[in-house]
């Protein structure tokens, strides 16, 4: 028994590097696929202390919208831009319905609403779209579809292309909102209103424009998030289930860190494929990927109870 | 009017502090019981007692457990469901195992079982705080969800890895299972839930209850002054579960009659979350509001179509249903942050001085 823990597993890794690769690789785009998600996360909570539930519904819905819009007979590249006014719409209309009446509520109520959102959303999205599975529209995107084949040790790794491309957007993705936060007065004024929003009020920054402007930003990144997605698995409400994924990714992370939900999303999609693969199956009867995530993240809170790059905890009585 | 208040003298300080200081909370409460424990069961039909009575008190329950936790001791859980699913799992082992047990006395043991697990899941509690502890608490979900689902001796072995709810006797009437009348079904789950909100509104007033709101307004300032936190957060964690667990056996035995592993997922968490917050958080009162809202909606909406005669299909009906209700708890959420229970307070306090502005 203690050899199958301990041994067996690494001398598979051992034998069959090539295999092992393949799934740290896979391990690899689910995790930035997941740490796409904690970044709308991240970014929201930064600048408004929301806990936005809703960020998975929102990858779900602008994915949604984007193959509705082509299903309608539009070009590609206009429904990208049509789903993109959507998602400026919504946040605009959460900022106003929502937000706004709320502002100076705790954080449970504001959590709460985002729940309400989160429903409302997949309500309005069955009925408008159907619930069933759809195709995203990889190729009319000019996502290529192949895959290269290397043989590492003569053996054999698979990547699919498409894959590939959802790892060096999202990189281009995550570089271009580094320098927005960091190297422009908007950007600026987001972190201002994170550190301390009375004094970010005080000199100035409009609190309705910047949560407009930081729930967009997370629905641009909720469609990036969603055609990427969608190219592996196909467009539906199931989707909605990676949302829970992003979860320990936040925990592991630190709630207020962006470089951390991007190492978070990268660990922890590698570290569950390793040990649903090499543990989970052979001992434990698989579907460990369900909770590994949230186990490994609550080890980590227990010796770093803000995470691993959260902003560290000062409490005063 | 009826709710004057003046009169009423108290002169010592243990009948200020009774549970019933005005004379009208009593016979209101009383009004509410004689419908609870006569009228309903005499008139109520079959439909009312299956989609509205018997959920409502569960729900109610359940609630009730979060509330001790989040409401009272403010550690915010997501893992509700996977606490009752423990109750449901242990109430139907040790009906398997023990056929003589009486079939309430099980329901009543088996929230020991989710209480164990529950202090178990609360340890983290004493590092972790805020939204990192909600998070840790669906450690708790997922992974129980996925343990009723793979380890088969929890059902049975038996093919279809749900867990079936066979015919239980207790005085000669079948009380659970197919052959159990409703309304016999009704009193059970009525009986436990009277039993343990008397239970909770009295540790709420006690010692107990005053170290849970200590801990959840300000946990430093509660630790200054004297009051043991572990003791404080993992009693509010075993007392929370004990009594979701007995929910979730309730949930199984008295109303669903069988259940799947996947009955317990997160959405369950999330309805007995929004009927505490939409109740209102540290309200005993606020539990069943919110379940009469959370339960009494969507049958509502289900009928509604075919009362005005517009001829929806049965998918639309759900779709809409899931959309008012999300837009219904934002509403609540803006017009009442604290709760149905907090809205019953203001209507009191009017009512009391009325038909005086002040």
């Amino acid at each position: 028994m203690l050899r199958d823990v301990l041994f067996t597993p690494f001398a598979d890794m051992i034998a069959a590097p090539d295999f092992l690769l393949q799934v740290l690789w896979e391990g690899l785009v689910s995790g930035i696929l997941y740490a796409l998600i904690a970044l709308g996360f991240v970014l929201i909570f930064r600048s408004s202390r929301i806990f936005n539930f809703a960020q998975g519904i929102m990858v779900v819905f602008a994915a949604l919208t984007l193959v509705g819009f082509h299903a309608m007979g539009v070009p590609a590249w206009i429904s990208v831009a049509l789903t993109l006014a959507v998602m400026l719409a919504l946040s605009v209309t959460i900022e106003r319905v929502v937000l706004r009446p709320l502002v100076g509520q705790p954080d449970i109520i504001l959590f709460m609403a985002t729940i309400g959102i989160t429903l409302f959303l997949i309500g309005f999205g069955e009925i408008i779209f159907g619930g069933e599975n759809k195709v995203m529209i990889t190729e009319q995107l000019g996502i290529p579809t192949g895959s290269f084949v290397l043989e590492p040790w003569g053996g054999l790794l698979i990547l699919e292309q498409k894959d590939v491309t959802a790892v060096i957007v999202a990189a281009l993705l995550v570089a271009a909102l580094l320098a927005f936060l960091n190297y422009t007065r908007m950007g600026r004024a987001i972190r201002a209103l994170g550190d301390d929003s009375q004094a970010a009020l005080s000199v100035g920054i409009s609190l309705q424009t910047i949560w407009v402007l930081v729930w967009f930003i997370a629905g641009i990144i909720a469609l990036v998030t969603g055609i990427a997605w969608g190219a592996r698995a196909g467009v539906s409400f199931a989707l909605e289930v990676i949302a829970y994924k992003a979860l320990p990714v936040l925990m592991l992370g630190g709630l207020e860190s962006i470089s951390g939900a991007i190492i978070g999303g990268l660990m922890i999609g590698m570290l569950e494929k390793l040990f649903e693969v090499y543990w989970g199956q052979p001992l434990m009867g698989g579907g460990t990927e369900a909770w590994f995530a949230f186990v490994l993240a609550l080890v980590v809170l227990l010796f770093r109870p803000q995470g691993l790059f959260g902003e560290k905890i000062i409490e005063r009585v | 009017m009826l709710y004057r208040t003046a009169g009423q003298f108290k002169t010592s300080y243990k009948a200020d502090q009774a549970l019933f200081p005005v004379r009208q909370d009593a016979v209101l409460l009383a009004i509410i019981l004689t419908f609870a424990w006569v009228i309903f069961p005499l008139t109520a039909s079959e439909f009312a007692f299956q989609t509205l009575l018997i959920p409502i008190m569960i729900y109610a329950l359940a609630a009730m457990g979060l509330n001790i936790l989040t409401g009272y001791a403010g550690q915010l859980s997501l893992g509700t469901a996977a606490f009752m699913g423990v109750g449901a799992y242990a109430c139907y082992k040790m009906i398997t195992l023990m056929p003589w047990l009486n079939p309430v006395v099980a329901i009543l043991l088996s929230g020991v079982f989710s209480a164990g697990i529950g202090v178990v899941f609360g340890i983290p509690s004493l590092r972790i705080k805020g939204f990192y502890l909600a998070i840790a608490t669906l450690a708790a979900q997922f992974f129980l969800v996925w343990l009723f689902e793979k380890w088969s001796w929890l059902y049975n072995d038996n093919a279809s890895g749900a867990i079936q709810v066979p015919n239980l006797e207790m005085f000669g009437t079948y009380i659970a299972g197919p052959q159990a009348a409703s309304v016999t079904e009704y009193y059970v789950v009525l009986f436990v839930v009277s039993l343990l909100t008397l239970l909770c509104i009295n540790l709420t007033r006690g010692t107990l209850g005053r170290t849970w709101k200590a801990t959840r307004d300000m946990d430093i300032a509660a630790e200054l002054i004297g009051i043991n936190l572990m003791k404080s957060k993992l009693t509010a964690f075993a007392i929370s579960s004990y009594i979701v667990g007995v929910a979730g056996a309730l949930y199984v035995f008295m109303w669903k009659g069988a259940a799947e592993p996947n009955v317990f997922d997160i959405p369950l968490s999330f309805q007995v979350l929004f009927i505490a917050i939409i109740g209102g958080l540290g309200s005993i009162l606020g539990n069943f509001l919110g379940a009469i809202l959370i339960v009494g909606l969507p049958v509502i909406l289900n009928l509604l179509p075919a009362a005005i005669g517009v001829q929806i299909d049965s998918a639309m009906v759900e779709h809409l249903n899931v959309m008012i209700i999300g837009s219904l708890i934002i509403f609540f959420l803006i017009v009442e942050p604290h709760g149905l229970a907090a809205l019953w307070r203001l209507i009191r306090e009017k009512l009391i001085i009325w038909p005086f502005p002040h």
